[in-house]
């Protein structure tokens, strides 16, 4: 089957670039129902105790306030029998917003005041008096809290092998390094925004909420107020970036929807951005990594642990130490993972969780280890390739990391890097060259998609996925014009409404491959099915003719020499005003048998002054195994945002908790730091040729995470090579280089 | 709700009547780049604000004496791009575009630039303790995150560290700040007298009267356009607050130094300098020995809290660096 109108691979602009740039996308705070009220957030200011009491008086006596709910006056029917878990909820148990006096958190939601207008509600909020009876200032510091590390409710790394510890002390080249990463927050520039209509006479909720996956919200409204998912209609167009942080549904709809349903009226609460800083976040954590290896530069032992935090409510873990066992050939591994539980809201996923994490780690020590044996960082990763998955004994659906490893040192001109640091200086600049290698995983899981084909040539497909930014529309719009042969104009791609067939959460880079192939099957149904439609009325023509005779090109069918049929056409002889048809799709037994992963390799130059400091990274290659590429201008963009902001995670992100009180206190943009546009210069990005007919059937790997990885431990290596100094502690400021 | 006056004055007169007859807390607002944020904070809470934007103070014009005024509503942008200041005073003009981003500097005004109140995260924060905010109700900087924080004159009372670019090199050049107020008129502060250093009271931050308005920046004649240097140490190349920052000029014969002036910002309450220091070294040799000894003097007695140990050896190394790139020029 061969289809005529090519799209996949080709560079293509966003369908819904105009919408966006000349502000016809709606983001969920533009959305205005009649009567709508708007709530806003009070948050705690201690990190642990109760709240002994909350005086309202002051701020009901406002002109357009309407109510204030706290843990006192909220309805019964959110105590009681209600389940506040979400698709992705972590061992333990989830946060409740105003469900008693009980402070587990600085920050944490405390109230809703609701009023006719945000203003006074903001307003009103600065009224209401808050007492707290602080039990102690809280556990926020992860280093100092090590002691009450666990492994329970914590999911076992990969199978030890070998014996990494008796191999460690017979190496000959060892080393051992502890590394540390601090709490990062998301701060999308869209912050978390709610609006929720309950409908009495229904008893149902109409919700636009700001999340990775409708199906997240719609269940956990579902759960909390006992009503039949169909009861809760879930809308998210537009997503102004999430990065994870869209995943689980946060307080803010748990607010809009308890409040309407109360006050029968719409309701909408928007996250203020220091707000953006009281949930989930990256965690804090702490690594400690020993490699050893023979002269000749072969590893002889991994051994990695990790100490991540967690909330004392909440088991989040992340997949940090395991890539430790996959990306090398090593006979002695030993991998560890225990959770830190302290008084901080549950973390989560953010951008490559888990990987950015353990590769920073990884990548670093292995860059200590080329030092410590003489050998060149990309050498001893080449003589250390593992040709298959040790960790599952499986090989790999495909892996062409070693292209990955030419085609960037080409490009950055590695071969002219000076191993001896602080050999290579341009002016009052200390010029350093660092690589590291990025890898994550290629996952599918089960989605479905719907096809409508009109009698008027439009086709539309849907499915309840998001397009958090990544291009979800574009690439669907692309999958489906190319399959049916029609123009990109007559397609148009639906998602984020719960009423359409069932997607995953947007995440994990699995969205290209899942639902890309959930609506490559309902496309090729939909071929099927006209091609059925064809030859019942032209039966001469598609005589002894099977559908791999078939092309679908330019809005029409034909087969072999044939005089091609229109669609439309075909549909209007049925007498039909359209066909229509829905698939699930789900990955293929066979990829079981094999372990699928996108590599990259990522080389960058920094420059450091040698009176201050200050560190740059004007150049950075990121070269990408990552299967077929969909749209070379979307995935590029992909990889682009995921190099920035691993330039930020290395120089710059911190989110700085006083340990006194558990505050977060640069909860604004001005001092959170992340990458301007100053930071980010050359970048260039080369997608290397990757055939995987293993992974889906679109052999597409996925590249929203990808591009981070790797990105702060090939800086780290960058800036050992330009001072001699080895930086093991995020972020890399310049008082710690200098 | 939080009921505000906003009034635009006409002229300075009227403004300064409009500030003195109002009952509560009076600010003029001109960019409101700063003052804007910290209502939103909840940390300034004014009663009234007086927009200053349609004085008759939105010029730089040539003084009597050979130098330059600056308009007190003129904004950040305007002042740097300005001609006559790229020209004659270009350490200004460099210090100038060194601060925050293009969009605030097109907002926010030199008046403005002097007033602007520190980075310290507990003053933002209303629920900690700040002397600065709160008079006697502590201050958290001294054993929390203070990187970012004074190692010159500050006190037990306070740490906090100025942020401005602007006023580091205003320092430097000596200027003059013009106020005009409703009990002593007209008059003239000179820039070093202008910010306070904390002692016990912090929220003190500038010796400008009650209902003063600035009006404008006078600069000297002497604008050392040959050499200088500005150089802002700071955590990422843009919309990032200095560390340290070291305004610097110099007037040479030959080799042998004539004038001299160093400033530094980020490291202390106010603008830093000490010009009894520098006129030790007229006359000697314009030397990396010299400026090492120097940057030693300059910083003499700083006291590190932590985070902000680094600042001591970065402001000596940052000090001989700007002497160099100055006399390189």
């Amino acid at each position: 089957m061969i289809a005529g109108t090519n799209y996949i691979g080709k560079s293509t602009r966003r369908v819904d670039g105009i919408k966006k740039v000349t502000g016809q996308a709606p983001y969920i705070a533009e959305f205005n129902p009649a009567d709508l009220v708007h709530g806003y957030v009070i948050n705690s200011r201690i990190a642990k105790g109760k709240i002994t009491s909350i005086h309202r008086e002051k701020a009901l006596k406002v002109p357009g306030v309407r109510e204030i709910f706290t843990h006192e006056n909220v309805p019964l029917e959110v105590k009681i029998d209600s389940d506040y878990t979400d698709p992705l909820s972590p061992p333990g148990s989830p946060f409740r917003p105003l469900y008693d006096d009980k402070i587990l958190y600085n920050g944490q939601p405390i109230a809703l005041i609701v009023a006719d207008t945000f203003e006074t509600a903001a307003f009103a909020a600065g009224l209401v008096e808050v007492e707290y009876e602080e039990e102690d200032h809280g556990e926020v510091d992860l280093k100092k809290n090590l002691e009450q590390a666990t492994h329970e409710d914590v999911p076992d790394p990969a199978e030890p092998r070998g014996n990494a510890e008796d191999a460690f002390e017979d190496s000959e080249s060892k080393i051992e390094a502890e590394y540390y990463q601090p709490r990062e927050y998301h701060n999308p520039m869209e912050p978390f925004a709610s609006v929720a209509s309950w409908n009495e006479e229904e008893g149902s909720f109409s919700i636009y909420d700001k999340i990775q996956g409708v199906s997240s919200s719609q269940g956990y409204i579902a759960g909390i107020f006992n009503l039949e998912k169909e009861k809760v209609r879930v809308i998210s167009p537009f997503i102004g970036g999430a990065f994870g942080s869209g995943l689980r549904p946060q307080y803010q709809l748990f607010f809009a929807a308890m409040a309407s349903k109360a006050l029968k009226l719409p309701v909408k609460v928007v996250m203020t951005r220091t707000q953006m800083f009281t949930f989930g976040h990256r965690p804090a954590c702490l690594q400690r990594v020993k490699l050893s290896a023979d002269k000749t530069g072969k590893l002889t032992s991994i051994q990695h642990e990790a100490f991540s935090e967690t909330s004392k409510f909440e088991k989040f873990n992340e997949t940090i130490v395991d890539w430790s066992g996959l990306m090398y050939e090593c006979e002695n591994v030993k991998l560890d993972y225990q959770l830190v539980p302290l008084d901080v809201y549950t973390p989560m996923d953010m951008r490559a969780p888990g990987g950015s994490t353990g590769i920073f780690a990884l990548e670093c020590a292995m860059d200590e280890l080329a030092i410590e044996t003489g050998i060149d960082p990309l050498e001893l990763r080449l003589i250390n390739y593992a040709e298959k998955d040790q960790n599952e004994n499986k090989p790999f659906s495909s892996k062409e990391l070693k292209a990955c490893y030419q085609r960037a040192a080409e490009k950055f001109g590695w071969q002219n890097r000076k191993p001896e640091p602080r050999s290579n200086k341009q002016g009052n600049k200390l010029v350093g060259y660092g690589m590291a290698t990025g890898v994550w995983e290629a996952m599918q899981q089960k989605s479905s998609a719907k096809a409508i084909l009109t009698a008027g040539g439009k086709l539309t497909v849907s499915s309840g996925t998001a397009d958090i930014g990544t291009g979800t529309y574009t690439i669907m719009s692309q999958i489906a014009a190319e399959m049916l042969g029609i123009s990109l104009e007559n397609v148009e791609f639906k998602l984020g409404d719960s009423t359409l067939p069932e997607a995953p959460i947007e995440g994990g880079s699995w969205t290209a491959s899942s639902v890309g192939s959930a609506v490559k099957l309902v496309c090729s149904k939909l071929q099927e099915t006209i091609f059925a439609m064809a030859a019942q009325t032209n039966t001469d023509i598609f005589e002894n003719k099977l559908i791999e005779n078939a092309v679908f090109s330019n809005g029409e069918i034909s087969v072999g020499n044939s005089t091609a049929i229109p669609y439309v056409e075909i549909i209007k002889a049925a007498g039909k005003k359209s066909i229509e048809v829905e698939v699930n799709s789900e990955p293929e037994d066979d990829r079981s048998n094999y372990s699928c992963y996108s590599h990259s390799c990522v080389m960058v130059e920094v420059h450091v002054d040698e009176d201050t400091g200050m560190i740059s990274v004007p150049r950075v290659v990121n070269a990408i195994a990552g299967g077929k590429i969909l749209n070379p201008k979307t995935a590029e963009s992909q990889i682009i945002g995921g190099v920035a902001w691993g330039i930020g995670m290395a120089l710059e992100e911190e989110g700085m908790m006083d340990s006194r009180n558990g505050r977060i206190m640069n909860a604004n943009l001005a001092e959170y730091h992340v990458a301007v546009h100053a930071d980010v210069q050359e970048i260039d990005v080369i997608f290397v040729e990757e055939q995987d007919d293993i992974v889906n059937p679109l052999g597409a790997k996925g590249l929203g995470e990808l591009g981070i990885v790797g990105v702060a431990s090939a800086i780290s290596n960058a800036l050992y090579n330009a001072t001699g100094k080895r930086v093991r502690e995020l972020p890399f400021t310049l008082d710690k280089v200098l | 709700m939080n009921n505000i006056s906003f009034t635009r004055a006409e002229n300075i007169e009227g403004a300064i009547k409009k500030a003195n007859n109002k009952q509560g807390k009076v600010k003029f607002i001109g960019g409101g780049t700063n003052l804007l944020d910290l209502m939103k904070y909840r940390v300034e809470n004014p009663d009234h604000l007086i927009d200053i934007n349609e004085l008759k103070l939105s010029k730089i014009e040539s003084t009597e004496v050979g130098g330059l005024l600056l308009g007190a509503t003129v904004t950040n942008a305007d002042t740097a791009y300005h001609e006559e200041v790229e020209q004659r005073y270009p350490l200004l003009s460099k210090a100038m575009l060194a601060a925050a981003s293009t969009q605030l500097r097109n907002m926010a005004t030199n008046g403005g630039n002097l007033l602007q109140r520190t980075r310290c995260y507990y003053f933002y924060d209303t629920s900690t303790p700040c002397n600065k905010r709160e008079p006697g109700s502590g201050c958290s900087a001294l054993e929390g995150f203070n990187r970012i924080h004074a190692i010159l004159g500050e006190s037990e009372h306070c740490i906090a560290s100025h942020p401005s670019d602007m006023a580091v090199a205003l320092a430097a050049l000596d200027a003059t700040v013009k106020v005009t107020g409703e009990e002593e008129g007209h008059r003239s502060i000179p820039i070093l007298e202008f910010h306070r250093l904390p002692g016990d009271t912090p929220h003190i931050e500038t010796n400008l009267k009650d209902g003063e308005l600035i009006t404008g920046i006078e600069l000297p004649k002497k604008g050392f356009p040959e050499h200088y240097a500005y150089i802002k140490v700071r955590d990422r190349p843009s919309y990032a607050f200095a560390l340290v920052s070291v305004a610097a000029a110099l007037e040479l014969d030959g080799e042998e130094i004539t004038d001299i002036r160093i400033a530094l910002g980020g490291v202390a309450h106010k603008p830093w300098r000490k010009p009894e220091v520098e006129k030790e070294y007229y006359g000697k040799k314009a030397s990396r020995e010299n400026f090492e000894a120097l940057a030693e003097k300059l910083i003499e007695g700083a006291t590190g809290y932590g985070d902000n140990d680094f600042k001591i050896p970065l402001a000596k190394k940052t000090i001989v660096r700007a002497l160099t790139e100055a006399i390189e020029k």
